[in-house]
C-alpha cells in the first residue's frame, strides 16, 4: 500500500490528533471550548483552523494541487498573524504533523520499508510546507501594515476628494 | 544552546500552563493596545492628572494616593449605581457569558470571558467591600489592589467593546457594558486613559465634532457633498446651517462628512430630505451625532449630549432627527432622562410631516432614528424607488450593537433594504449572528485607533466570519449598516478577512434608488460605479 493510500484511509485519526495538538496551543480554558462547540459560526477560530488543517492535509495526499496549500496556510495563519503567536510559534503548526505521523503509522511503517521512504520524502515536503507558510505569514503582516495605512487616508478620504485628489491614487 | 531541529521545535509544547487566573498578567504586545492619551487632551477637557506615560513604560506615575481615589471611587459609585452592586453579587460563574464576547472568540484569551472581565473588578470589591473577602482573601476570590491589578483592568477594559452580546445569554441579564464604563471611569480617576477616545472627546467639546473640524470645515464638506449629489443626479440638494425655527434639527456624527463611505450616505440624507421638502437645518455647534464621552464617563457622556439639546432649543425646531448612528441612538434612548432627570420639554414629540406618524417611541428623548423615519416613509408610500439602481449590490444587514442589541431596531432597516434592492439581493447571515445575537465590529468603545489594529482584527473575527459565509455562499458583495463607528471600521475588517466585500450605509442605497422629478438620466450610482444596463443598448444585442 502506497503512503498516500494509507494516509487517505487513516485521514480522520491523524487529522483529530493534529487538530487537537493545535488546540493545545491556546489556554486550557480556551482549548476546551476550541474542541467542544461545534458550530461553525460560534466557534469561528476552530472552524477555520479545521478547514485550514484539511486542506493542507489534502494537498499532502495530492488530492489537491499545490498552488493551493498556500490558501489552505492562509486560513491557519491569517488568524495566527493577529493572534499572540510569534512567527516559530505560528509555523510550528506544520512539524506538529512530523511525530503524529510517525506514531499513528509506526506499525506499517516498521512493516514495509518502502514505506519509511516514502515518509522521508513526505516529511520532505512538509518542511517545503513550512516554508510556503513563511511567505504567507509575512503577507499577512505586510497586509496589518496596508490596512493602518489605508485606514488613515479612508480617515480624511472626504477632504481629499473635497480638495480634487483620489484617495485611490495617494 | 544548540539550533533546534524541526521536529524538536515540533515537540515543544505550546500549551500554556494551567495557572490561576490571578497569576496570569497581560502581556502588551504592541497591536494589542491603545496608546496613552497625550496630556493636552486631560488638559483641554478638565481631567485629573494629565502627565506624558506610555502603555509600554515600567511605571505609570500614578498619583502617590491612586489607591485611595479607586477605593473611594468604587465605593461612591457602588452607593450610586445599584447595578453594579447587584452585579457584583449576583453573579453564579454559571459560564453562560463565556464563550459569547467576540474578544474572546477572537483572541482566544479566557479573561475576555466575560465572566473573569467582570472578576477582575469584582475581586477588588470583594476584598474591600465585603466581609467575607475581607477575612478570607484569596479563598473566596477577592484580591488586594495593586498596580498589576490597574494594568489588567487598563487592558481588559479596554477589550471590551460595551456591545452587550453577553447579558444576552447571562440568566441575570448581568451588564458588563456597564461595569466597563464603570471600571473605566475609575481609571481616568488616577489619570489612565487611551488618546484615541480622549482627543476624539476633547476635540467634539471644544470644536464641535470627534475629529476637530471647525464650524466653516463642517459646512464646506457637506456643501461639497450636495455639489457632488447634483453632478450624479442633476439634483440640487440645498443644506441649511444653523437655521433658527427650522422644524426638525439633523444630528449626525462626523464619520458621515470626513470619511468615505460615509460620506456617500450623508449625499443620501440630502437627497431624502430634498426629495420630501423637508423644513430640516444642520447645526455646527451640535455638528457630532458619536458621543465618545460615553466610552470612558457618564459625566462625560453627558457633556457632550447636551451639545445637541442646547442647540435644539436654541434653534427652537420641534423635534430631532438622527442620522446613521449606533451610540448615539442608544445613549438619547437609554440615558438622557437619567442624567437630566427630565425630558426636554422644549421639544416636541416626534411628528412625521410627511406621513403625520407620531413616533411614540421617541416621546422622551424627541429624537428618530433615520431608519424609523424612512421605513415609515416607504409604508406609506411616499417614495418613489427604482431598485434596479441598486442592482450590482448583493446584501448582508450588519445589526449595529447599540441599534439592534441595545434599542431594538431590527425590522426598519430590513424593511427599508427590501424596497431598495431588486428581488433576490438581500441574505440574512446565519441567526446566530444577528440581530440580538449579533457580532460586534469588534473595534467600537473608542477603540478604533490605528495603533490597535490586531487587537481589532481579533475582535471582528466573528462577525468577519458570518460576512464570510454568506459572501462564499450567495455571492454577497456589500455589507450593509446603520452605524457610522461600523462604516468606519468594517471597511477595515473586510479588508483584512474578506476583501471581496464593501460596506455601505443604507441611506445611501436610498439615495441610489431615490427617482426625482426632473433628475438626469442616472448612470452611475453616489459612489461613480456604473449601474447594472448602463451602456448594454449602445452594444446593438439587448437581454431580455
Amino acid at each position: 500500500m502506497t503512503l498516500k493510500r494509507l494516509l487517505s484511509e487513516r485521514r480522520a485519526a491523524i487529522l483529530e490528533k493534529w487538530r487537537d495538538r493545535v488546540f493545545g496551543c491556546y489556554p486550557p480554558e480556551t482549548a476546551g471550548f476550541l474542541r467542544r462547540e461545534a458550530d461553525h459560526f460560534s466557534n469561528p477560530v476552530a472552524y477555520r483552523l479545521t478547514e485550514g488543517l484539511k486542506g493542507i492535509y489534502a494537498a499532502l495526499v495530492g488530492e489537491s494541487s499545490a498552488e493551493q496549500v498556500s490558501a489552505h496556510l492562509d486560513e491557519v495563519l491569517r488568524i495566527w498573524a493577529v493572534q499572540d503567536f510569534t512567527p516559530s510559534q505560528a509555523l510550528a503548526f506544520v512539524f506538529f504533523l512530523k511525530p503524529i505521523l510517525r506514531e499513528e503509522l509506526a506499525g506499517e511503517l516498521k512493516a514495509d520499508a518502502a514505506l519509511t521512504a516514502e515518509l522521508l520524502d513526505l516529511e520532505s515536503r512538509l518542511d517545503g510546507v513550512a516554508l510556503l507558510g513563511f511567505d504567507v505569514y509575512m503577507q499577512r503582516r505586510e497586509k496589518l501594515s496596508e490596512l493602518k495605512v489605508s485606514e488613515m487616508k479612508a480617515r480624511i478620504s472626504g477632504l481629499l476628494r473635497r480638495v480634487g485628489v483620489d484617495p485611490a491614487t495617494l | 544552546m544548540s539550533l533546534p531541529k524541526p521536529e524538536e521545535l515540533a515537540r515543544v509544547s505550546y500549551q500554556p500552563p494551567a495557572r490561576g487566573w490571578m497569576e496570569v498578567k497581560p502581556d502588551f504586545r504592541p497591536g494589542t493596545y491603545c496608546n496613552a492619551a497625550s496630556p493636552k487632551w486631560l488638559e483641554w477637557i478638565d481631567y485629573p492628572y494629565p502627565r506624558a506615560w506610555s502603555v509600554a513604560d515600567e511605571d505609570w506615575q500614578l498619583p502617590e494616593n491612586w489607591k485611595e481615589i479607586v477605593l473611594e471611587g468604587m465605593e461612591d459609585r457602588l452607593a450610586r449605581f445599584r447595578s453594579l452592586k447587584l452585579f457584583f453579587d449576583i453573579c453564579v460563574r454559571c459560564g453562560a457569558c463565556a464563550d459569547k464576547c467576540h474578544f474572546f472568540l477572537g483572541t482566544g484569551d479566557p479573561k475576555n470571558m466575560p465572566v473573569l472581565r467582570a472578576e477582575l473588578l469584582r475581586s477588588v470589591y470583594k476584598r474591600y467591600f465585603t466581609r467575607l473577602g475581607k477575612a478570607l482573601g484569596e479563598l473566596v476570590g477577592a484580591r488586594d489592589l495593586d498596580e498589576s491589578v490597574i494594568r489588567e483592568w487598563f487592558f481588559y477594559l479596554y477589550q471590551c467593546t460595551i456591545c452587550r452580546r453577553c447579558s444576552v445569554f447571562c440568566p441575570y441579564g448581568i451588564d458588563m457594558a456597564e461595569m466597563t464604563i464603570l471600571g473605566r471611569e475609575m481609571l481616568a480617576s488616577i489619570g489612565l486613559n487611551i488618546d484615541w477616545a480622549l482627543a476624539s472627546v476633547a476635540q467634539c467639546y471644544d470644536k464641535g465634532s470627534h475629529i476637530g473640524a471647525t464650524p466653516q470645515a463642517f459646512k464646506d464638506m457637506i456643501d461639497f457633498l450636495a455639489e457632488e449629489n447634483e453632478r450624479i443626479t442633476g439634483i440640487k440638494t440645498p443644506v441649511s446651517y444653523n437655521r433658527k425655527g427650522a422644524e426638525i434639527l439633523f444630528v449626525t456624527p462626523s464619520g458621515d462628512y470626513f470619511a468615505d463611505p460615509g460620506t456617500f450616505t450623508l449625499m443620501g440624507y440630502l437627497l431624502l430630505f430634498t426629495y420630501l421638502d423637508l423644513d430640516w437645518t444642520f447645526s455646527t455647534y451640535a455638528a457630532e451625532g458619536g458621543n465618545f464621552g460615553w466610552f470612558i464617563s457618564h459625566e462625560m457622556g453627558k457633556r457632550l449630549n447636551a451639545k445637541i439639546y442646547h442647540e435644539a432649543e436654541r434653534l427652537k425646531v420641534k423635534w430631532i432627527l438622527g442620522g446613521e448612528c449606533g451610540h448615539m441612538w442608544r445613549i438619547c434612548n437609554q440615558y438622557m432622562p437619567t442624567w437630566y432627570g427630565q425630558v426636554p420639554s422644549f421639544l416636541e414629540v416626534p411628528v412625521s410631516p410627511i406621513t403625520g406618524t407620531v413616533f411614540e417611541n421617541a416621546r422622551v428623548h424627541k429624537m428618530v432614528h433615520i431608519s424609523e423615519f424612512t421605513a415609515d416613509l416607504i409604508r406609506h408610500n411616499k417614495l418613489k424607488l427604482d431598485p434596479q439602481r441598486n442592482a450590482h449590490i448583493k446584501l448582508t444587514f450588519h445589526d449595529s450593537c447599540n441599534t439592534s442589541r441595545g434599542m431594538g431596531i431590527f425590522e426598519e432597516p430590513r424593511y427599508i433594504i427590501r424596497n431598495v434592492l431588486p428581488e433576490g439581493h438581500f441574505f440574512e447571515m446565519p441567526p446566530n449572528t444577528i440581530r440580538e445575537k449579533t457580532f460586534c465590529c469588534g473595534s467600537s468603545s473608542g477603540i478604533n485607533a490605528n495603533e490597535n489594529m490586531e487587537l481589532r482584527m481579533q475582535g471582528g473575527f466573528p462577525r468577519a466570519n458570518a460576512v464570510r459565509y454568506v459572501h462564499e455562499r450567495y455571492g454577497v458583495n456589500h455589507l450593509g449598516c446603520i452605524c457610522a463607528l461600523d462604516r468606519a471600521t468594517l471597511p477595515t475588517l473586510l479588508q483584512y478577512w474578506v476583501p471581496e466585500v464593501e460596506v455601505t450605509g443604507i441611506t445611501e442605497l436610498v439615495g441610489n434608488a431615490l427617482v426625482f422629478e426632473g433628475e438626469i438620466e442616472r448612470t452611475t450610482d453616489l459612489r461613480d460605479r456604473e449601474l447594472v444596463g448602463v451602456g448594454e443598448q449602445e452594444g446593438g444585442e439587448e437581454e431580455e
